[in-house]
């Protein structure tokens, strides 16, 4: 963590571009410019200027706005729940639908169902994630009507509105992880089918769907858990488009907006607390990994 | 009677009764079709000034946001320009982006990942920055840089390379990390050979075919992420008729000219799709001990 804030932090500083010449506009005078830096204490050495914003990082701060002014933290705040609610609708969905698909998939390997989950996972993995949300848009939106076209509803408005909105941006956003997902359930179920206990379990005259579910799947369940985890980095990326494509106020809008008014305070604070959920994330996995299998010790 | 090393390919290969690998590259349907679809859009990109039909960048208001017709193969836009030709234009950036950032990341991914799987002081420095970068989500790092230092095709090409550098060490790393205990590795080491030769002759062959794999992955999700970048209006100068702009331009006439996203979005799928199921094949054929891992 304390290296992604430094990298951050000197990516942001040392690169070319002065912050305070672009807030001051075209027609600031040199004397404008240095008040401005003056005020954003861009005139200290870098080192001071470093701990200055660790300081104020360990009490929560992440700055100030440059365009409005107000706490990035609470523009993050605000921005949460839409961008949560995709995330999770999104992650629920491809677990339920690629994990049985990845099941199948192995279980019947070499059939034409294996092949079709296959050509559909490759089909998934290249298929742009906005070019897919303008498609189903026109399909379900625009030519059947079934969905709203763009927009979000907030969960305290009603829950159906809520989830009604949320349909196609998941379904969009989720094709992608159910590629990954079923293709690593896939993987990971067919290589424990070829363990010796697997056979052994046959030759006691198990049936096929007992042993997959008590002996295969607990197994596979690890490198499972590790592709979401690895999926959670993914999803933060394309929250940023589908967000996009589908008009939801969100944290990925929030970067964009910040990318394209130059919103440094905003734009560190935004990666910042991604990567601090991707650290969370991943120790948490860490965790799954002792429940899950309990030869994994730490 | 002298024994000839041979690559896995080759023996293959001869099992299959072919002469040459590439032959049994070819043999291998994922190849020839990814192969294909790429191939397809190369020859696309690089004879785009003699099959554009109308100037990519000319403007004709009276025919704005018309449909596809037999002037306009694929329609045009809001300043009725031509987006066929726009979209055989795009062809070349998306290329361009996706096989430097794949020739970037992975070359200085190897020389990274040689060093820090083989050299064991450093690996813990390096993997700890490594980790650092891997840690920002790769599509935010690339729009952070972007912002900052200003879109242009290179920009774009570093940015998006940056974010891809980690996963390449982490691959290189791995496989150095397991070969440096191989046996062969360890006799030439009580032979006296020099380090460099090591890393050259005995442990980068070993690392070649799994790098050209990663390679193609690393030039799909590149093409993609130049595609959004542009999207967003962080990429590419909007000016260039990247597939990206094109889609970013169509955003607002989405509901009455789909056609304006849908040509170039189809281009790209079919494009990363062709690199993805290259990828596949050169992986089953190149590669065994990967095929069984995903």
């Amino acid at each position: 963590m304390g290296i992604v804030a430094l990298f951050v932090f000197l990516l942001l500083h040392l690169s070319p571009g002065d912050p305070a010449t672009i807030i001051a506009g075209d027609y600031a005078s040199p004397a404008d410019i240095a008040r401005i830096r003056a005020q954003l204490g861009l005139d200290q050495p870098l080192h001071i200027q470093f701990t200055t914003w660790l300081m104020q990082l360990s009490r929560g701060d992440l700055g100030v706005s440059i365009f409005s002014n107000l706490p990035v933290s609470q523009l993050i705040l605000q921005r949460v729940e839409p961008t949560l609610s995709l995330a999770l609708t999104t992650l629920i969905f491809a677990i339920v639908v690629a994990i049985p698909l990845g099941i199948l998939a192995a279980w019947k390997a070499g059939s034409w169902v294996d092949r079709t989950v296959m050509a559909f996972s490759v089909l998934g993995f290249s298929t742009p994630v906005f070019v897919l949300g303008y498609a189903l848009i026109y399909i379900f939106a625009l030519q059947l009507g079934l969905f709203p076209v763009q927009g979000f509803v907030s969960i305290t408005d009603g829950i159906i509105p809520f989830l009604h909105r949320l349909v196609l941006p998941s379904i969009t956003l989720s094709v992608i992880f159910i590629a990954l997902f079923a293709r690593i359930t896939r993987a990971s179920i067919l290589e424990i089918l070829n363990e010796d206990y697997i056979r052994t379990a046959k030759s006691k005259g198990l049936g096929e769907r007992s042993i997959l579910a008590r002996h295969a799947l607990p197994n596979a369940a690890v490198p499972i858990v590790t592709v979401i985890g690895i999926g959670f980095a993914l999803l933060i990326g394309g929250v940023v488009v589908t967000e996009s494509v589908y008009n939801i106020p969100g944290l990925g809008r929030l970067t964009v907006d910040a990318v394209l008014r130059r919103d440094y305070p905003v734009i560190q604070g935004i990666i910042l607390v991604f990567s601090g959920l991707y650290v969370l994330i991943n120790l948490i996995i860490d965790l799954l990994y002792v429940a899950l299998d309990p030869r994994i010790r730490f | 009677m002298t024994l000839k090393p041979e690559t896995y390919p080759a023996i293959l290969a001869k099992l299959k009764g072919l002469t040459t690998w590439p032959a049994l590259l070819i043999s291998n349907s994922s190849v020839a079709i990814g192969g294909f679809l790429l191939l397809f859009v190369a020859i696309t990109a690089l004879l785009a000034p003699v099959l554009f039909t109308v100037e990519p960048t000319s403007m004709h208001p009276i025919d704005r946001l018309k449909g596809p017709s037999s002037g306009f193969w694929f329609g045009t836009d809001m300043y009725g320009r031509d987006i066929y030709s726009r979209t055989v234009f795009g062809c070349r950036i998306s290329l361009a982006v996706g096989f430097s950032v794949a020739v970037l990341s992975v070359s200085i991914g190897l020389v990274v990942g040689l060093v820090a799987g083989y050299f064991r002081w450093l690996d813990a420095i390096v993997m700890r920055i490594m980790d650092g970068i891997m840690a920002i989500p790769g599509i935010l790092l690339a729009i952070a840089m972007l912002a900052l230092a200003g879109a242009s095709l290179k920009t774009v090409i570093l940015a998006i390379t940056i974010p891809e550098i980690p996963r390449v060490v982490r691959l290189v790393r791995g496989i150095v990390l397991g070969l440096r205990e191989e046996p062969y590795v360890e006799s030439a080491i009580s032979l006296g050979t020099r380090t460099p030769k090591i890393l050259i002759r005995h442990i980068l062959p070993n690392i070649v075919a799994p790098l050209i794999v990663q390679g193609t992955y690393v030039c799909a999700s590149a093409m993609i992420l130049e595609a959004i970048l542009s999207f967003l209006g962080a990429g590419v100068p909007p000016e260039t008729p990247s597939w990206g702009n094109i889609m970013a331009e169509g955003k607002s006439y989405f509901q009455i000219a789909p056609w304006i996203i849908f040509f170039p979005g189809l281009y790209l799928a079919l494009t990363v799709l062709g690199v993805n199921v290259l990828g596949d094949g050169l992986r089953d054929t190149l590669d065994p001990r990967l095929a069984k891992q995903l």
